[in-house]
């Protein structure tokens, strides 16, 4: 590409949260009716406070460490002043020159190649109402006012679309994994703005100007954006024009924008220190506290599942990806812990988590709290099969009876009788009545030497799975090759 | 027949307690004098009638021998910058004219719940931006003692009712002086304690970081009783302490007399703009006080005199914030279709002059640009102010000085002029700048009769110190 594309991000998120921000409301409003979850502070009326709360602001230091931010010891909001019909108070409650965190980065790998895009800030907000336009009227709904956001700003670090989609992916992985939110990209609890231009070849520093594209509430539409956008922007400066200074609004999910309005220099947002609530001390404590909540997050796993366990890169990552399958995975290792060669076993381990389990629990519904399964259980059907006590077929069913009934792997093979046929005589039944059935195959034979295999499934199915496949085989050939 | 006009607060509540007077004849005697009187000197905004029904309950309580609150029956008054639940609540402002308060401040919920009966929400200046009650988009205030003269503000409803005996007490805010200075205009006692003492929850915002609810009475023992009440953490505001109420009524016997209080007297008080009159009286109040055993230390506190320039600076700024929310939306009547238009026209027609003008110097304030030269500035110095008094208070108990520099003034007579009228306040807003509890007591009259205020400033949470000493200071005055 002739233009280096330089891309910048904001997002807003809304942190999992029992109350709004500043008063007792429920921050659970999504689809109730308009105007049902308001109070006096968040509807802004005279003489009403904001009180902050800790939920929230946790939630916010917590996003700041797991993005590697440097946490303020001492963070206070500010006052953002602006007349908007769906801004209640007539300013938002914001952080200004003291967010909670900054300085922190994003680290992923992309085309074999680890990149880092930096984090300016991670901030603690209000949400505002909703304005709704029916016919010639705007209705205002304030149930999403003063519900709390944390917005993260991004340096504009971008360089491409792909690097935008692992970010935005990434961003929303660790907000889930770490419980943080639900990052619920229908019910706008996740959303871009995005501000990109182009750098012509040889130009030093960033591009004279900037286009500002807000409200996007959704990743594959970001991405469409972005690739329009580009083209837009290329075709101006190939005529050697320069875009403008300005907000662009969506049009449709296509990714085409629309000019909303022209910027001329910056916003006077008036900022000055909200005076209804005081500076808050993040104390060494209280951080400690927070940390307790910094779980590992995907990427650290995944890194730590190769190095310490060998597994295949995409069974790391498909493992690490899912807190609660994570979960599962290293409950397994540890009760795997006294097994001699545990690096064999975890890569089994995924493959049945990843296979089988994962089968199970989509067909049937089953989220990994209500899984019967144990990790033992597991461990369990593994080693029977290694050591040739049931076969792979039969370790299947096992593993569907214990998710259905709860009952150990242990008790099913024993209740059931489901252990492997070593047994010649019996195998040699087998054999003899697949034989009997099948006089043609038996025929044969001596033109197609693999018919043997279709003898040695009639013998699987004659002993319900049970009998040992490759002894049965051995003993066919004997008698036939 | 008692003489219901000469019963004050303590006598009331003993009689009503002991069955020796009923509320409701004491209530509806207070109604009857906030319907004539209080209608002359136009001191409410809103009389409530109905509240003699609260007073019959009290009454009934009593009869059947169920406990009552510290309050039961006393009839009191309420500026109408605070939320009454139910009640209109106006701030004194045309825009808010018809507002119903759909919830009840803080304060007032702790004044109801010790069966205070309140009977009218009291004029002041709009949104308490005044120093004479003049600018309320209801009428000026007259002073009861000299009805051509103003009480005082921004409380002026507050003092003008009292002064008149229109109720046993009343409850102000006070932000650079609205308490204290109405006060002592009218011959009253004003407290404004420490800013987070008492909840601002309902208090209608004019500046957030000074608004302080006060209290306006007869004596300083009756301040300290009804302080006791309203005083404490409020889990609603969030800039109000965790610290234990002190009880400050009882703790009053603890200080028997000024001896060995250490009395700072800053000379910048006494050098500029300061009337005759008031000079002399506060001065004599000061060798009384020497009398009577205090230590009598001049100090020099230069920055004190940027106080008033740092006031008016920061305060409009948070006022042009704290208004924002008056967008004729929700507020005021709606006179255009587009949001833009509506905003504009709405406001200018329904918010007063003395309104617009801070909303017009705050939003310069913090403006891109100025905010360096004047919001940040200022802030700078008022954290400088505070540490100043702050270590000034290492060495002396109290400040003292006059409340204002001159007797209540003739209606209109600063009106035209308000660089003139904001240095009513030049005594008052430091503790407000600091965050300092200060009283205003009377300390004698002019020759034409018109009270004289002294004021008591302490260190932060001392208000049973600096009440301590205001009664024994109040008691050596009227002893004379």
């Amino acid at each position: 590409m002739k233009y280096q594309p330089i891309i910048g991000f904001e997002v807003h998120l809304q942190p999992k949260t029992k109350s709004k921000m500043f008063c007792t409301c429920s921050a659970e409003y999504f689809g109730s009716q308009p105007n049902s979850h308001t109070c006096p502070t968040c509807l802004g009326l005279p003489g009403a406070l904001p009180v902050p709360n800790k939920e929230g602001l946790e939630k916010c230091i917590l996003l700041a460490l797991a993005l590697n931010c440097n946490i303020n010891k001492t963070t206070k909001f500010d006052r953002k002043n602006y007349f908007y019909p769906d801004l209640p108070k007539g300013y938002q409650i914001s952080q200004y020159d003291v967010p909670v965190g900054e300085k922190g980065f994003i680290e992923f790998d992309i085309d074999g190649d680890s990149r880092r895009i930096r984090i300016t800030r991670v901030h603690m907000e209000e949400d505002t109402g909703k304005s709704m336009y029916e016919r010639k009227k705007t209705l205002l709904d304030f149930n999403k006012s003063g519900v709390p956001l944390i917005e993260i700003v991004t340096e504009p670090d971008f360089v491409d679309v792909k690097e935008v989609d692992k970010f935005a992916k990434r961003l929303r992985q660790i907000v889930r994994y770490l419980g943080i939110g639900d990052a619920d990209m229908e019910k706008g609890q996740m959303r871009y703005e995005l501000n990109i231009s182009l750098k012509r070849p040889g130009e030093k520093g960033l591009p004279d100007y900037k286009v500002e594209v807000k409200n996007i509430a959704s990743i594959s539409v970001l991405k469409k954006i972005i690739v329009k956008e580009i083209k837009r922007q290329s075709k101006m400066l190939d005529k050697g024009e320069t875009p403008r200074q300005e907000t662009r609004g969506l049009r449709n999910m296509d990714g085409d924008t629309v000019s909303q309005r022209v910027k001329e220099g910056s916003d006077d947002y008036r900022y000055f220190p909200e005076p209804d609530i005081p500076p808050i001390f993040i104390s060494e404590e209280w951080l400690d506290d927070i940390k307790k909540d910094l779980i590992e997050l995907p990427q650290e796993k995944k890194d730590r599942y190769i190095k310490e366990y060998d597994l295949e890169p995409d069974s790391a990552e498909n493992i690490a990806r899912n807190k609660a399958r994570a979960s599962f995975f290293e409950a397994c290792l540890k009760s795997a812990s006294k097994v001699e060669d545990i690096n064999e076993y975890a890569q089994e381990i995924a493959n049945w988590i990843l296979g089988e389990l994962t089968r199970l629990k989509k067909k049937n519904d089953v989220l990994y709290k209500d899984l019967r399964v144990k990790p033992e259980d597991l461990l369990e059907l593994i080693s029977a099969i290694k050591t040739n006590k049931i076969t792979g077929t039969i370790a299947k069913n096992v593993l569907e009876q214990t998710f259905k009934t709860g009952k150990s792997v242990e008790t099913i093979i024993e209740d059931k009788d489901l252990e492997v046929v070593n047994d010649k005589e019996q195998i040699e039944e087998f054999i003899d009545k697949a034989i009997e059935d099948n006089p043609k195959v038996v025929k044969s034979l001596e033109k197609n030497p693999n018919a043997i295999q279709f003898l040695v499934g009639q013998v699987m199915r004659l002993s319900k799975g049970k009998a040992n496949p490759k002894l049965a085989e051995k003993m066919l050939k004997e008698k036939f090759l | 027949m008692k003489d219901l006009s000469k019963i004050r607060l303590f006598e009331a509540i003993d009689l009503i307690k002991k069955q020796k007077l009923k509320s409701e004849e004491l209530v509806r005697y207070h109604l009857e004098l906030a319907n004539t009187k209080g209608k002359d000197l136009n001191a409410f905004i809103t009389v409530l009638d109905d509240s003699i029904e609260k007073a019959r309950e009290v009454d009934q309580k009593i009869q059947e021998g169920k406990k009552v609150g510290l309050l039961a029956g006393i009839p009191c008054t309420v500026k109408d910058i605070l939320m009454t639940k139910g009640i209109r609540t106006t701030a004194a402002s045309k825009i808010l004219k018809d507002f119903i308060a759909p919830y009840s401040a803080t304060v007032v919920e702790k004044l109801e719940e010790e069966g205070a009966v309140i009977i009218g929400k009291t004029n002041c200046d709009p949104f308490a931006y005044g120093a004479s009650g003049e600018n309320s988009g209801f009428g000026p205030t007259l002073n009861p003692i000299d009805n051509t003269r103003v009480p005082g503000g921004s409380s002026s409803g507050a003092a003008a009712s009292l002064a008149a005996g229109i109720g046993l007490f009343a409850i102000g805010t006070d932000t650079g002086g609205s308490v204290r200075q109405p006060a002592s205009l009218c011959g009253l006692v004003g407290l404004k304690v420490t800013y987070g003492r008492n909840s601002r929850y309902g208090l209608i915002a004019m500046a957030s970081s000074f608004d302080t609810p006060g209290i306006l009475s007869h004596t300083v023992r009756e301040a300290a009783f009804i302080e006791e009440i309203i005083a404490g953490k409020d889990s609603k505001d969030a800039t109000t302490y965790d610290l234990p109420v002190e009880n400050y009524f009882k703790k009053l016997n603890e200080i028997k007399n000024l001896d060995k209080v250490k009395v700072g007297v800053p000379k910048q008080y006494f050098e500029q703009g300061i009337t005759q009159d008031v000079k002399q009286a506060v001065q004599k109040t000061i060798t009384k006080m020497k009398k009577n055993g205090a230590e009598i230390i001049d100090v020099s506190l230069p920055i004190l005199k940027q106080g008033i320039s740092v006031y008016y600076i920061l305060v409009p700024s948070e006022i042009s914030s704290n208004m924002a929310r008056y967008d004729g939306i929700r507020f005021g009547r709606k006179e255009e279709d587009n949001y833009m238009q509506n905003l504009l026209k709405t406001r200018s027609k329904y918010l007063e002059p003395e309104v617009k003008r801070r909303i017009m110097l705050g939003t310069y304030a913090l403006s891109a640009g100025y905010a360096d030269e004047y919001y940040k500035h200022a802030s700078r110095v008022r954290v400088k102010i505070t540490r100043e008094i702050m270590e000034l208070f290492k060495e002396v108990d109290i400040l003292v000085g006059p409340t204002s520099p001159f007797v209540a003034f003739k209606l209109g007579e600063k009106s035209n002029d308000p660089l003139a009228m904001y240095l009513a306040d030049v005594y008052t807003v430091n503790a407000n700048i600091a965050g300092c509890p200060a009283i205003s007591i009377n300390c004698g009259y002019n020759k034409e009769g018109l009270p004289i205020g002294f004021q008591i400033m302490s260190e932060k949470f001392s208000e049973a110190k600096l009440l301590g000493i205001a009664a024994n200071t109040e008691k050596i005055i009227n002893e004379s």
